[in-house]
């Protein structure tokens, strides 16, 4: 009964900040709505027993990239009354193209029901829960089978860090005329560096 | 899945098809602001996450939650990449506007 209670709680309010988060007039009230839809995505999760991927959502979702949104949002400086102004001009096709899509996922749950394609039912033998908790069984299972999906998505976040901060790296004037040259450096020998001279009394060099 | 009392997977299915038609008309309706885009780019990604997980718990196979954490990464960064490239566009333009961005239109 509880649990009833606590689906339709969660679903309706990710509903509802899903909604906020599109309509909202300010980016930030956008981005905190998404942070609700976000929480309460991590209940729904924690509702069929995926704990770590619940917490995984908020800690990531919440602490890292809504927080990127905020902080983008705030740093740049813009007109936001002006870029709303095109959203009853689309409205109309965005309702039309939302409809479009409702109704073929509509039809795909009606066929789902249906039950017409039988493709067989996992058993969970393929990838079987397994230990105590959803975290043991998920870390056994990322570990073994996943090894090398799992160092590819290591990967993928580290050009993505990499990428990031290349982008958006300013080269300062200062940065510029400070610069060292290593292969300058290198090039350099003793001989084009240095010149002996013996200059006479009372005459000076010419450098 | 354990009895949720009443709730089945279709329940799970039907939010989290609604929350990604709402992301797809945020894209539509937003279509000047890039920053609105991306966060309509994180509900579908967010969608599609619920029903993995749903469909991990229903058919008793981790296989899905693994896939959601993959779903994760990507998701973050692609946010990081896409903040980037929105704060370099801004730095040179002073704005985001998406129609403006045609300078590579033949």
């Amino acid at each position: 009964m509880i649990q009833t209670l606590a689906f339709y709680l969660f679903a309706l309010l990710v509903i509802a900040s899903g909604v906020f988060t599109i309509t909202a007039r300010n980016p930030v009230h956008s981005v905190l709505w998404l942070i609700m839809a976000f929480f309460n995505a991590a209940g729904l999760m924690v509702l069929v027993g995926a704990e770590f991927i619940a917490m995984l959502l908020v800690i990531v979702y919440v602490g890292a990239v809504a927080v990127l949104f905020l902080f983008v949002v705030m740093m740049l400086n813009i007109d936001f009354a002006e870029m709303r102004a095109g959203f009853i001009k689309n409205f109309p096709l965005g309702i039309a193209i939302a409809l479009v899509l409702l109704a073929e996922l509509v039809l795909g749950i009606g066929a789902y029901k249906a039950g017409a394609l039988e493709l067989g039912v996992a058993d969970g033998s393929a990838a079987p829960m397994i230990g105590e908790s959803n975290i043991t069984s998920l870390g056994t299972l990322l570990y073994s089978k996943y090894i090398f999906l799992f160092e590819a998505a290591g990967i993928i976040l580290l050009v993505a860090m990499i990428g990031a901060i290349v982008l958006t790296l300013e080269k300062s004037a200062a940065d510029v005329r400070g610069q060292q040259d290593i292969g300058k450096q290198n090039r350099r020998r003793p001989e084009d560096a240095t010149e002996m001279q013996n200059p006479e009394v009372g005459k000076g060099v010419e450098l | 899945m354990t009895n949720l009392g009443g709730i089945a997977i279709e329940h799970f299915i039907v939010v989290s098809a609604i929350l990604f038609v709402l992301g797809v008309l945020g894209i539509f309706l937003n279509r000047k602001n890039v920053i609105i885009i991306l966060m309509a780019i994180e509900l579908i990604l967010l969608a599609v996450n619920i029903q993995l997980v749903a469909f991990s718990a229903f058919l008793n196979d981790l296989t899905g939650q693994v896939f959601a954490m993959f779903v994760l990464t990507v998701a973050a960064a692609e946010a990081a990449i896409g903040l980037a490239i929105l704060v370099i566009y801004f730095r040179g333009r002073g704005t985001i506007a998406v129609d403006d961005v045609n300078r590579m239109k033949g």
